[in-house]
């Protein structure tokens, strides 16, 4: 229970820490309520959801957004309580334009057919015969899917594609702003099917209940208005929360990685390397490792939420500085984004230098110009390049890339590759 | 006919409290596994499954089907086929409960059974094709993705109901 509370904020690793048959154990009883969420819902059968169509009963539409501004308040609160981390939450890429044309097949398919996918495994559940056709015809399409869309589509399929983009990113305002205005929204809309559903029907159901659906109203609203006030953790507020467990790492020395570690996965084609120099500028113009990019401290956090965050599970990020200082810092930021996978170069780019400088120049003596050693009394300073460079050549040494035959470094692998888990729905 | 058909079916819940429900369901499906909830990739992944069996050689050279089944990946080796065993049992139960287990067919007055069975599967063919299409269906893409603020989610949300309405009138006859 201990280390089950110490897992939060979430999503929980639970497969991480009970064994995959407990997690997909969790799975099964989620799709148990939601199953019966959607029976209980009338979402089983096809003339309740077909009804949607002609206005004459809006459940569905009103099941359906109420889930949705539910579920976003919750996630939203939790996440600025701390209890849930929404960059580790899988938010569904956008791919533009294939979104949109498989959203028109589908409602055209939806007004034929009177079920969407999860609603006809609800009715084929129920024993509805039409919604064993429907799921027989649903198989179909999937099957067709599979089969043809590298050869008909591929290029469009892949395409428009915007990555983990969220409506705060597109209307550049703070989330939970996006949460109250869409509660309230979704409250409005709420209103005026209702006064439709009455038109068409020629009934006054709309004043039924009127007492309970109108203190549902105010809770949402309150519990939005309290979302937007909190607003969503800031990078520095989500690193206090982690510091606890994340400082002793540091203070342990267990992610700061050898140069020779760091060098043996550049080489390794299994891992995506990412290395990211976070000196000023004209340090990294004067000399920078092989492929590096040049990142500084105050763009570190809004970076690593936009682009880090979304790398292929087997990326290595190593975060580098003269010394250690501001790489730590680097570190902590991106940590607080929670980036997997990252670590520190050992002392830097002086510990860079320091192991392969020699080396280099040994393997091959008549290379142009190399790093020079300052003299100790500069070499003392914490955070300052220990070595003078007749060039900004950038990542022209040879030092730079180096290669090394017949060399056997010794140092402590650190790196513990971390597999996230972040699946999409369907 | 069995005894529960003869009993009378429980009237639904409200809509509002079905709705609560399913957003505090969802919202637990996010935090207990960080994804949302979903019923078109599971379909997928038991069809790549039984292919698997009967062709590996094609599974392993067709790009969409090699993330799910290539070489010794097993595609039922995923939560959300658990969690599709879930939308079954939970339908099944919720349905046993409430006197809602019937062998029956619903359609609109107009048509005939089957008609409407012809028509539930090319609806189930459309719906299949456009939700691999649009990488989720109305609870995958639309309900998770839109709880959580994907841009494309909403979009897609939104062709959902332009595809439907701009149609609705004409297949009148399906169901009114």
């Amino acid at each position: 229970m201990e280390q089950l509370l110490q897992a939060f904020p979430g999503p929980l690793p639970l497969e991480a820490m009970y064994g995959k048959l407990a997690f997909y154990l969790v799975a099964l009883v989620v799709g148990i309520a939601f199953g019966y969420s959607l029976e209980i819902g009338g979402f089983g059968k096809s003339t309740k959801l077909a009804a949607q169509f002609y206005f004459t009963d809006m459940t569905v539409f009103k099941v359906m957004f109420m889930g949705i501004i539910v579920a976003m308040v919750l996630v939203f609160g939790a996440s600025a309580l701390g209890w849930l981390d929404y960059n580790r939450v899988f938010v569904n890429p956008t791919y533009l334009w294939p979104g949109m044309v498989g959203g028109l097949i589908m409602g055209v398919g939806f007004v034929i057919g009177g079920f969407c996918p999860g609603t006809s495994l609800v009715a084929l559940a129920t024993l509805k015969k039409d919604g064993i056709a429907f799921v027989a015809g649903l198989t179909v399409g999937i099957f067709t899917f599979g089969e043809n869309i590298d050869a008909l589509f591929s290029d469009f399929w892949n395409s428009s594609n915007y990555g983990r983009f969220t409506l705060g990113d597109l209307f550049g305002v703070p989330l939970g702003v996006l949460v109250f205005s869409i509660v309230v929204m979704a409250l409005l809309l709420f209103w005026l099917v209702e006064y439709v559903e009455d038109q068409v029907n020629g009934q006054k159901e709309r004043f039924k209940n009127r007492k309970q659906k109108l203190s549902g109203a105010a809770i949402l609203i309150f519990v939005a208005a309290l979302v937007m006030i909190k607003g969503q953790p800031t990078v520095e507020q989500k690193w206090e929360w982690m510091a606890e467990t994340e400082q002793s790492r540091i203070d342990s020395r267990e992610v700061q990685i050898a140069p020779a570690e760091m060098l043996e996965f550049i080489d390794n084609d299994l891992v995506r390397t990412v290395l990211i120099d976070v000196r000023n500028e004209s340090d990294f113009n004067l000399f920078h490792i092989i492929d590096a990019q040049h990142v500084s401290l105050t763009e570190i956090g809004a970076k690593a939420e936009k682009e880090y965050l979304h790398t292929p599970v087997n990326t290595l990020f190593i975060v580098m500085s003269n010394d250690e200082q501001s790489a730590t810092e680097a570190w902590k930021l991106m940590r607080a984004q929670s980036i997997e996978n990252v670590y520190i170069l050992e002392h830097g780019i002086n510990g860079w230098l320091d192991t392969f400088n020699d080396l280099v120049i040994e393997s091959d003596p008549l290379a142009g110009n190399t790093p020079v050693p300052m003299d100790d009394r500069l070499a003392q300073e914490d955070e300052v390049l220990h070595y003078s460079f007749e060039a900004a050549l950038g990542s022209n040494y040879a030092v730079a890339d180096p290669v090394i035959h017949d060399h056997e470094f010794e140092f402590i692998p650190k790196v513990k590759m971390k597999v996230k888990k972040a699946s999409g729905g369907g | 006919m069995s005894e529960t058909a003869l009993k009378t079916a429980k009237p639904f819940a409200n809509p509002y409290v079905a709705g609560t429900l399913l957003g505090i369901v969802l919202f637990m499906a996010f935090l207990l596994t960080g994804s949302g909830l979903g019923a078109s990739g599971p379909i997928n992944r038991v069809l790549v499954f039984i292919e698997d069996i009967i062709a590996p050689q094609h599974v392993d050279t067709t790009p969409y089907l090699i993330p799910m089944a290539g070489g010794a990946t097993n595609p039922l080796d995923n939560a959300f086929v658990f969690l599709t065993i879930g939308i079954l049992i939970g339908g099944f139960v919720s349905g046993y409960f409430n006197n809602r287990l019937s062998f029956t067919t619903g359609k609109g007055p107009r048509i005939n059974n089957r008609t409407r069975w012809g028509m539930a599967f090319l609806g189930g063919i459309l719906m299949g094709y456009g939700a691999r299409f649009a990488r989720g269906c109305t609870s995958g893409q639309g309900l998770s993705g839109g709880a959580v603020l994907s841009v494309g989610s909403w979009v897609f949300l939104l062709a959902v109901f332009v595809g439907a309405y701009s149609v609705a009138h004409l297949l009148r006859k399906l169901w009114t």
